[in-house]
């Protein structure tokens, strides 16, 4: 008699069941996906497609495996976040708090300007070079301490003088935070814009220190995508120094000249560091002015209303512009003092383009521009392709080796191909409860598991075939056969896992599905010759009693 | 006795050393051959290591690369590589071209209007003419790839000469990595000699291989370990012989169920994979042959130290576990 304790047995049945009921959803790929789209609307309280809500039993496992974008068709973009661009824009907020704290000490520092110098260092020269210290001391001032785990009391402005001149810029702790911030917005930024367009299960994951991954499945090109996402929609409110129609005017220190979006002939020079950001918008709603001419509604948040409400108390008379991706979209005449923080941009908009510039500004400004490194568009057609030559692959490849296996082992390749089947089970649905991802390469995987996957059963086999030609009982050659392998088997699976852990650690995209199929494979495996060819070979034993096996 | 299909007789008994210059220098001199063609020829990159953008197109009517070339010659996009893509899982109206646009030299970005206006050229030279797939891949993280590439391979071969190290002798582990590295170099070198695409999933597959021969070897060596235990006083190399014996029909079984499922997925698997199919096909057949011609060999060379103060004494550690 073979024994094994009951529980055990129930419990690896149990395994068993389970893997193929969690697996059987993916053999219905399409109904299931409609059935789960169905439900998700439900929920969201939207109209349902009830067909397809009837076409899946509720009461049923309906998670699927993932197809990935090689699979199912999609863009993918890998984008670095420039995000040094937000020290600049820090560094231009500063400019006037400093220039405010210095005019204060104006009898010591004599008078103050902006010197040029690059983007992310506020350069100020003082033409009384002795009121240098109090000129340190009020910059100080502005400063605050960092609040990171590493650089905790560490200021976040890095001061010093060099001759006559300030210099300000941040400090090397308070630039990591700023970097983490900027991408973290940036990301923010990326989903809200995704999330709008409304497509399935976007991935949009950030990748080292400035890289942000975005896969979007179902999109038709890299190209569609980036448009969405909007490479440097950026919105700022500025102070309008002079109107020109000269495209080669002269802007001066600090000023920059910008085309207007409409009007081809003329062109603004604008104050570079702006009055209020698009980071300071919380709403923006597609409206009419009192002509009747499509416009757009805005209103700031608490400090970006301030700040614009004295700005226009000061400047009444006088034009601003609204620029978006340094072109003016409008560039009204101040006409009172804007209180609460709200207002209305008109232009010549069509309906639809005060719509979209609403939805932009809605979504918000990116906080840094991007470079994409690398981008991939995979056409449905030939994801399916992919699928379609990936499963006939599989399906030879299953059969064949249990024809192989049947004619090696006889009744013994019978349960191994039947441990194969639970195997291929197994991974199915330990992928669908994880949401892993399978790609083509993932199939390959798959593949080389139907391969190697007998590999347990072949050395357990093999193994039970030496002892019994060393005259034991059957029942002892079969015991001695499954201790006996167990250490080349755990040795064999455990450096096979090594490598799809690595794989997994340092791979990208189709590689990293790979690997993950790699490793649930190797687990699905080892349990399936250990513990479910072992049971089923344990109940035939006990029910039929041989004398002697044929293996 | 029923009739059942084996690979090898039940009971083998063949000198796995006797024609040793052959076996295990052979393998040593493709070696040295695999790092000639890698050096001398150097390896067909794919995008994914050299930067550059692939676009494969698919149209009804038949590929005309000359056409093709002819409306991308205008757009200046430097060197423009054409190919014609053969499967037999394509249709018969299906034809499929592959083509490839070098980096741009010192740009980090990669430049969408080019991208754009070669895909509309092709279009309008071809009406029937649908873009499958762009992949595009800066040079900033095709140097990165290859700098992870190669950690990656060297990490999985640390890691293993560890585990073998722990769980075997030192011996072991040396010859199991090198019996490793032998079969992961002679792939590199087929890949040089065939000019064959050499892009990130090969390196997946450089892993698998990895991972497959040492589970190989490792079956070879869990044997050998046992039977040093049980014949004290037998030559190393007779017990090396023994043990391969043993377990030859195991290693030939399961390499055969392996390359069949491999070989499924290369004939039927598609172009897409058909590379790193190859790849891992390949592997596994140097793995079989280096875990009994070349790792075995290493570790007598080398020689071992048999004396009683091995280190898992009496029988080893997962033979008492419960399964």
């Amino acid at each position: 008699m073979l024994d094994m304790p009951l529980w055990k047995r129930a419990l690896i049945a149990l395994i068993c069941l389970w893997g193929v009921a969690v697996a059987l959803p993916n053999l219905f790929y399409g109904r299931v996906e409609a059935f789960n789209d169905a439900k998700s609307a439900q929920a969201q309280g939207q109209i349902t497609d009830e067909a397809a809500l009837a076409a899946w039993p509720g009461f049923f496992p309906s998670a699927l495996v993932n197809l990935g974008l090689d699979l199912r068709g999609g863009a993918h973009l890998l984008a670095e976040v420039k995000v040094e661009d937000a020290y600049a824009q820090r560094m231009d907020a500063l400019w006037p708090e400093l220039r405010d704290a210095l005019r204060d000490l104006r009898d010591q520092t004599g008078t103050i300007r902006r010197e040029a110098s690059s983007p992310d260092v506020l350069r100020v020269s003082l033409s009384n070079p002795a009121g240098m210290p109090a000129a340190l001391e009020a910059a100080r001032g502005l400063s605050s301490l960092v609040t990171t785990l590493t650089g905790a009391g560490q200021s976040d402005l890095d001061i010093s003088a060099d001759g006559a001149s300030l210099i300000v810029q941040l400090s090397d702790s308070e630039k990591t935070a700023t970097d983490a911030r900027t991408l973290q917005q940036s990301l923010e930024i990326i989903r809200r814009r995704v999330d709008e367009v409304g497509t399935r299960e976007p991935t949009i994951q950030r990748q080292g220190n400035d890289r942000i991954l975005i896969q979007v499945p179902g999109i038709g090109s890299a190209a569609e995508l980036k448009a969405i996402i909007g490479t440097t929609a950026k919105l700022t409110f500025n102070p309008v120094v002079q109107i020109t129609s000269d495209p080669n005017a002269e802007a001066g220190p600090r000023n920059k000249l910008v085309p207007d979006l409409n009007d081809k002939g003329l062109f603004y020079i604008i104050e570079e560091t702006p009055v209020v950001g698009g980071e300071d918008l919380t709403d923006a709603q597609p409206a009419f002015d009192q002509n009747g001419q499509p416009a757009v509604n805005f209103r700031f948040n608490p400090s970006g209303g301030r700040v614009f409400g004295d700005y226009t108390a000061q400047n009444i008379g006088r034009p601003f512009a609204i620029v978006l991706d340094d072109q003016v979209i409008s560039a009204p005449t101040i006409q009172a003092h804007i209180t609460g923080g709200s207002g209305i941009i008109t232009g010549r908009f069509t309906l639809e383009e005060s719509t979209q510039l609403a939805v932009l500004l809605r979504a918000g400004a990116l906080p840094a521009e991007m470079t994409f490194l690398e981008e991939r568009t995979v056409g449905p057609e030939l994801g399916a392709d992919s699928i379609e030559a990936g499963q006939f692959a599989a399906l030879i490849a299953g059969a064949v080796v249990a024809m192989y296996m049947i004619a090696s082992y006889g009744l013994f390749g019978t349960f191994s191909v039947l441990a194969l089947g639970v195997n291929i089970a197994l991974i199915f649905a330990i992928l669908s409860v994880l949401g892993g991802t399978l790609t083509l390469p993932g199939i390959a995987g798959i593949v080389l598991t139907i391969g190697m996957a007998v590999d347990a059963n072949v050395l357990v086999f093999e193994r039970i075939r030496e002892e019994l030609r060393a005259e034991k009982s059957v029942s002892r050659a079969i015991e001695l056969g499954y201790s006996r392998a167990l250490s080349a088997i755990a040795d064999a699976n455990i450096t096979t896992m090594i490598t799809a852990i690595v794989l997994f650690a340092v791979g990208a995209g189709p590689v990293k599905g790979f690997a993950v199929t790699l490793g649930v494979g190797i687990i699905c495996s080892v349990f399936t010759a250990l513990y479910v060819t072992r049971l089923i070979v344990t109940i035939w034993f006990n029910w039929r009693k041989p004398a002697q096996i044929h293996l | 006795m029923m009739w059942r299909l084996r690979l090898a007789p039940a009971k083998t008994n063949f000198d796995f050393f006797r024609y040793q210059w052959l076996t295990f220098g052979g393998s040593m001199v493709l070696m040295v051959l695999a790092f000639v063609f890698w050096g001398a020829l150097g390896l067909n990159f794919g995008i994914d290591f050299k930067g550059g953008t692939t676009i494969r197109t698919e149209s009804s009517t038949p590929v005309d690369v000359g056409a093709m070339r002819n409306a991308l010659s205008n757009l200046d996009l430097g060197d423009v590589v054409i190919t014609e893509v053969f499967d037999p899982s394509f249709d018969a109206n299906q034809n499929v071209a592959m083509i490839r646009l070098a980096a741009t030299a010192g740009i980090e970005a990669i430049t969408p209007e080019q991208i754009t206006a070669a895909e509309a050229a092709l279009v309008a030279a071809d009406p029937a003419l649908k873009i499958a797939a762009v992949e595009s891949v800066g040079p900033k993280v095709s140097g990165e790839l290859i700098r992870s590439s190669i950690l990656a391979v060297s990490i999985t071969s640390v890691l293993i000469m560890i585990y073998i190290w722990l769980r075997f002798e030192w011996q072991f582990a040396l010859g199991g990595v090198l019996a490793l590295l032998h079969d992961v170099f002679i792939v590199i070198g087929i890949f040089a000699l065939f000019g064959l695409k050499f892009d990130l999933p090969i390196i997946a597959a450089l892993l698998t291989i990895l991972g497959y021969s040492i589970n190989d070897t490792v079956v070879v060596f869990d044997r050998l370990r046992e039977n040093l235990m049980k014949y004290k006083t037998m030559p190393l190399r007779d017990v090396m012989n023994l043990s391969v014996n043993e377990t030859l029909s195991r290693t030939l079984m399961t390499s055969v169920t392996t390359l069949i499922a491999l070989g499924a997925m290369l004939i039927f698997g598609g172009d897409v994979i058909r590379g790193f199919a190859f790849a891992i096909f390949i592997g596994v057949i140097l793995g079989t042959y280096s875990s009994v011609f070349v790792a075995k060999n290493i570790v007598l060379m080398i020689g071992l130290d048999r004396s009683d103060k091995s280190k898992h004494g009496g029988d080893h550690e997962f033979a008492n576990v419960d399964a």
